[in-house]
């Protein structure tokens, strides 16, 4: 349930030490909206996410042999990465995000892989 | 004088006239609650303090409803051939009990703490996001609500506390009960979520000045390691009872072993869960009896980066042990392994923490208070409890083991002996915190012995009855079963029973100091028990703004450090007392920060938790409820998002010319 | 044998005081320079939005719900009839038409989060429409191909494939039917000045659920239709 997060920023606890003058955009966190790429860059990776689709969808028309899976499964997390990376801005912001999303992930493959090794989904 | 603003409302006469001014509606239809007093203010109310209150109270409702179940089902086991209950109304006693014991009592009372002391020991006024936190508690008592509420529509759950899928499937479970039973922990699992995200956003970002992550509180730290537990393992199991639920209510079939399904599904995904879960009941604890430890040892915490350390590692590896609980369901030789080798090293960390405790203790000027026996309690019944799950560690062992009376009783040692003593133990040193008044402490160790005496008699002979072979969850046991001479089971069986009541006596006396004793009780002194961490630098009860001024922290053990001034050379410590707690208070007070602006109270909570089980009643019964329960979701998605977190600015007393108040309207 | 654990355990006490005292110098910064977007500013630990931490935990979470009902699919994907399975059934074409649809709301999304970051009002409704409209035009795309999927005997309850293959698809299709409402109401809420709090962040939060909702489907999208069984 997501509800809150998205539409509330809670402000709860007013310390009366921060009452800076209006405008007074400077600090750490904030500069980082600054620097974000240009609306170029967004559209270039776009562009090149669209041609890695497409190569995987041409990919699984054509008979790659042994390297068919492992060029899959590399573009698809060249994808992901890129996405999280550039659109989600993990690439510039603070690293607390990436630990805190990186951690759900890696743990998400690390279970998931081991369960269905388990019941020995790789052998054939 | 601190001068706190606070809203305004009907309720309030001030002395100035002028200045009063009444809540705007800033949502155009509702007026913000702004009771201080009566069920109003509880209902609506965002105060991390109350919310943490009110999962307390829940939880000790529940733990005596889990109780009485247990009661039922000891008396039933009693003699040969009981009667008591039938085999059915048994299974739904046996899960039941489980379920609220673990989900409805263990979970909500550890949030309870978490809840009321992560803010105050790290020097925060509120937690991160209040009305989530509003949100997590009504989710989770309306959801408990749900859960107990398939007791008058047709019998609760039957599938015990792991419900093995296709066992609880229509076929084998016909009544509604594995349906309430999937959609209220669904429910639960929203609040845990919520709470889990709300809390690690607090630890990591509403730290007061000076609280690095290595001087914060230990309870904290542990709190902290499961919240992430939480974070991490509540969606897994909200996947096996999303399939489960769509298994029995859509007829997917996911768990329809003539469709080809595989049994060990469910299981890899309950036990994924599980065992984090497992970890998520006992850290709180931990966390609790490690400043209960030094606190009544006169002693810092022994070797304090290792238990953090060793906790953290316990949460880590507590994810690689899972299939340790399906070694007899033929996982393969390699994966019993593995997972047996890893469940071994799981036990180093938790070594670690036992060794540290003691290590604590030793060459302390100990005093065996209430809460300090609760710790030493832990100590040493963990301990048998982790000894009897070494030997489930090793598979072969294990195999005879598995599902037998002897698991019931290592989990029993674990969970009673770990997390619920520990949680005593908090009960009794913290209650001065909460509520002004220490319990009473003749009444308090009465409680602690016959409590102790009656888990050891209820949960003991638990290890004998299943290592001669008495299967858990059998309802009944017959004359010839019960074997000869000093080990047959119709003996401790009995004994099991009565231990089962002298552990119901001890809870009582619980009960009674707590709502009798209570009352005459004189009101408690500042620092009862001469403290150390942060959340004893306030008034007892805390205001609702927790801390006048905001403390800037300068060492672990904040409290003792300004208590204390060390007078010794070089290596060599000796403290010498500078001040009380009561004057170290009163500095506060003097210096208190002005225009406090605490979180207003919120309408929008209680009524989006509300709208849950109305959806999940829609899924068990008629489709349109859950539409109706969507719609009020909805409605109050928007009314929270319209909602400014904090009241108008125009809501609050106004600041007298010059910017200084002069009214001392707050502190309520 | 010990010299190594001492070594590592102090190692790792060193990276936690030091990672302390980046937070102090967080702390700092953040109480010199408080910013007034929010009502009144607030000061944080680490010096970052308390909602954009909790964002990024509730994504973390979410990974291992998509990580379940994938690995769930995974397990079950070779169970169906003959005759019903992903061989008869895909759309290659169709379905890699919806993904590149859903792939560019990511970009008008990004679009929609840089100029809510510039205070363009007007682009960021303008961008926020368009992404909600792709995200409509995937939604539409994913019921058109249930219903030929079901014309075509997949039933619900048809097969284990049936039953995790929509399960799967479908949650996600619910994440972005949830995401669809919260880019119109927050479209509106910017329309009317209604944002309690940093108008820049809360399109940010949804831009990043978006994007998470996204790579979700990039992992579908192979795992699921392109990699054959």
């Amino acid at each position: 349930m997501d509800v809150d997060a998205p539409t509330t920023p809670e402000v709860e606890v007013v310390h009366d030490d921060v009452d800076a003058p209006a405008g007074a955009l400077t600090d750490a966190a904030h500069d980082e909206h600054h620097d974000h790429p240009s609306e170029g860059r967004y559209i270039a990776i776009a562009l090149m996410l669209a041609v890695v689709t497409a190569a995987e969808v041409a990919a699984s028309y054509i008979d790659l042999g042994w390297a068919f899976l492992p060029a899959l499964l590399g573009m698809m997390a060249f994808k992901f990465i890129v996405v999280v990376r550039e659109f989600m801005h993990l690439k510039l912001d603070n690293r607390v995000f990436s630990w805190l999303f990186y951690t759900g992930l890696i743990l998400a493959l690390f279970v998931y892989l081991a369960a269905l090794l388990t019941f020995r989904f790789f052998e054939g | 004088m601190a001068i706190i603003e606070r809203p305004a409302g009907d309720s309030l006469t001030y002395a100035d006239a002028d200045a009063a001014v009444t809540a705007t509606s800033s949502y155009g239809y509702l007026r913000r609650p702004v009771e201080t007093e009566g069920w109003r203010s509880w209902a609506f109310t965002v105060d991390h303090k109350k919310i943490g209150i009110m999962y307390g109270v829940s939880a000790m409702f529940f733990f005596v409803l889990g109780g009485l179940e247990a009661g039922l089902i000891r008396l039933q086991l009693a003699g040969p051939e009981g009667t008591i209950l039938s085999a059915d109304k048994y299974n739904q006693m046996f899960t039941m009990h489980a379920t609220t014991m673990v989900f409805l009592f263990v979970m909500p009372m550890a949030a309870a703490f978490a809840n009321y002391f992560i803010p105050l020991q790290v020097g925060a006024r509120d937690v991160a996001f209040p009305r989530l936190n509003a949100l997590s508690f009504w989710v989770f008592i309306f959801g408990a609500l749900f859960l107990n509420s398939s007791w008058i529509l047709g019998g609760g759950a039957d599938g015990g506390w792991f419900m093995y899928a296709p066992n609880s499937d229509v076929p084998f479970s016909p009544s509604n009960g594995v349906d309430f039973w999937a959609l209220g922990l669904q429910i639960t699992g929203i609040a845990s979520l919520v709470g889990a995200i709300n809390l690690i956003v607090t630890v990591l970002n509403m730290r007061a000045p000076g609280m690095s992550l290595m001087k914060m509180p230990i309870f904290t730290w542990m709190a902290f390691v499961v919240q992430f537990l939480l974070l991490f393992a509540i969606p897994v199991i909200t996947v096996a009872l999303f399939l489960l639920m769509f298994q029995r209510s859509y007829d997917a079939t996911f768990f329809s072993v003539e469709e080809g399904a595989d049994p060990l599904l469910w299981q890899h995904l309950f036990w994924i869960f599980g065992h984090p879960e497992v970890y998520i009941l006992v850290l709180p604890s931990f966390g609790i009896i490690s400043e209960v430890l030094p606190v009544f040892s006169k002693k810092p915490l022994f070797g304090y980066p290792f238990v953090v350390f060793s906790g953290a590692a316990i949460g880590f590896v507590g994810w690689g042990v899972w299939a340790h609980h399906m070694f007899a369901s033929g996982l393969g030789p390699v994966s019993v392994a593995v997972f047996s080798v890893a469940t071994m090293a799981i036990a180093v960390p938790t070594g670690v923490k036992i060794i540290n405790w003691t290590l604590t203790m030793w060459g302390g000027k100990l005093q065996f208070t209430t809460a300090m026996l609760f710790a030493v309690g832990l100590i040493v019944q963990f301990t048998i409890g982790g000894l009897s799950g070494v030997t489930h560690s090793v598979a072969p062992s294990d195999t005879q083991q598995t599902d037998t009376y002897y698991i019931v009783a290592h989990f029993h040692y674990v969970i009673f002996g770990g997390a619920v003593l520990g949680l005593f133990s908090g009960l009794y040193y913290w209650w001065p915190k909460m509520f002004g008044k220490c319990l009473n402490e003749k009444w308090g160790k009465w409680n602690f012995w016959v409590m102790i005496i009656g888990m050891n008699l209820t949960f003991g002979p638990m290890h004998i009855v299943g290592l001669q072979g008495q299967p858990r969850r059998m309802y009944q046991w017959t004359e010839n079963r019960a074997g000869e001479g000093p080990f047959n089971i119709a003996t401790w069986n009995l004994v099991a029973t009565i231990g089962t009541f002298v552990l119901a006596i001890g809870t009582l006396l619980f009960f009674i100091n707590a709502l009798v004793i209570h009352r005459k009780q004189p009101i408690a002194p500042l620092d009862p028990w001469d403290a150390r961490s942060l959340e004893w630098l306030t008034t007892s009860p805390p205001k609702p703004h927790n801390f006048d001024r905001t403390p800037t922290v300068h060492a672990l053990d904040e409290v003792f450090h300004r208590k204390y001034e060390d007078i010794g050379e070089g290596d060599e410590h000796e403290y010498v007392q500078r001040s009380t707690l009561e004057e170290l208070v009163e500095e506060e007070e003097r210096n208190g920060d002005a225009h406090i602006h605490l979180p207003a109270p919120s309408y929008w909570p209680i009524v989006l938790a509300f709208a849950l089980p109305v959806m999940a009643y829609g899924v068990i019964y008629t489709t349109w409820l859950i539409v109706l329960g969507a719609a009020i979701a909805i409605a109050a998605m928007f009314g929270w998002a319209l909602e400014p977190a904090d009241a108008e600015e125009s809501d609050f007393d106004p600041p007298a010319a010059g910017g200084e108040t002069s009214k001392e309207l707050a502190n309520v | 044998m010990s010299d190594v654990v001492k070594e590592t355990v102090q190692d790792a006490v060193e990276i936690v005081k030091d990672h302390a005292e980046d937070v102090h110098d967080h702390d700092v910064h953040a109480g010199d320079h408080g910013h007034d977007d929010h009502a009144g500013g607030h000061h944080t630990s680490l010096g970052l939005s308390n909602t954009k931490l909790a964002m990024w935990l509730f994504l973390g979470s979410e990974c291992l719900l998509f990580g379940g009902l994938i690995s769930t699919y995974m397990l079950y994907r070779n169970r169906h009839s003959e005759d019903v399975g992903p061989d008869q059934l895909w759309d290659i074409p169709f379905t890699s038409a919806s993904s590149f649809v859903l792939l560019m709301s990511s970009l008008t999304m990004v679009l929609a989060v840089a100029a809510a970051g510039r205070k363009d009002d007007r682009n960021t409704k303008l961008w926020m429409i368009v992404t909600a409209v792709l995200g409509g035009l995937f939604l539409s795309g994913q019921v058109y191909e249930f219903t030929t999927f079901y014309r075509e005997g997949l039933g619900y309850t048809e097969s284990l494939f049936a039953s995790s293959f929509y399960t799967l698809t479908g949650f996600h299709g619910v994440h972005v039917a949830v995401g669809i409402i919260m880019l119109i109401a927050t479209m509106g809420m910017v329309a009317k000045n209604k944002i309690s709090g940093d108008k820049a962040e809360t399109v940010e939060m949804v831009g990043l659920y978006w994007h998470f909702v996204d790579v979700v489907w990039i992992i579908i999208f192979t795992l699921v239709y392109l990699i054959p069984a």
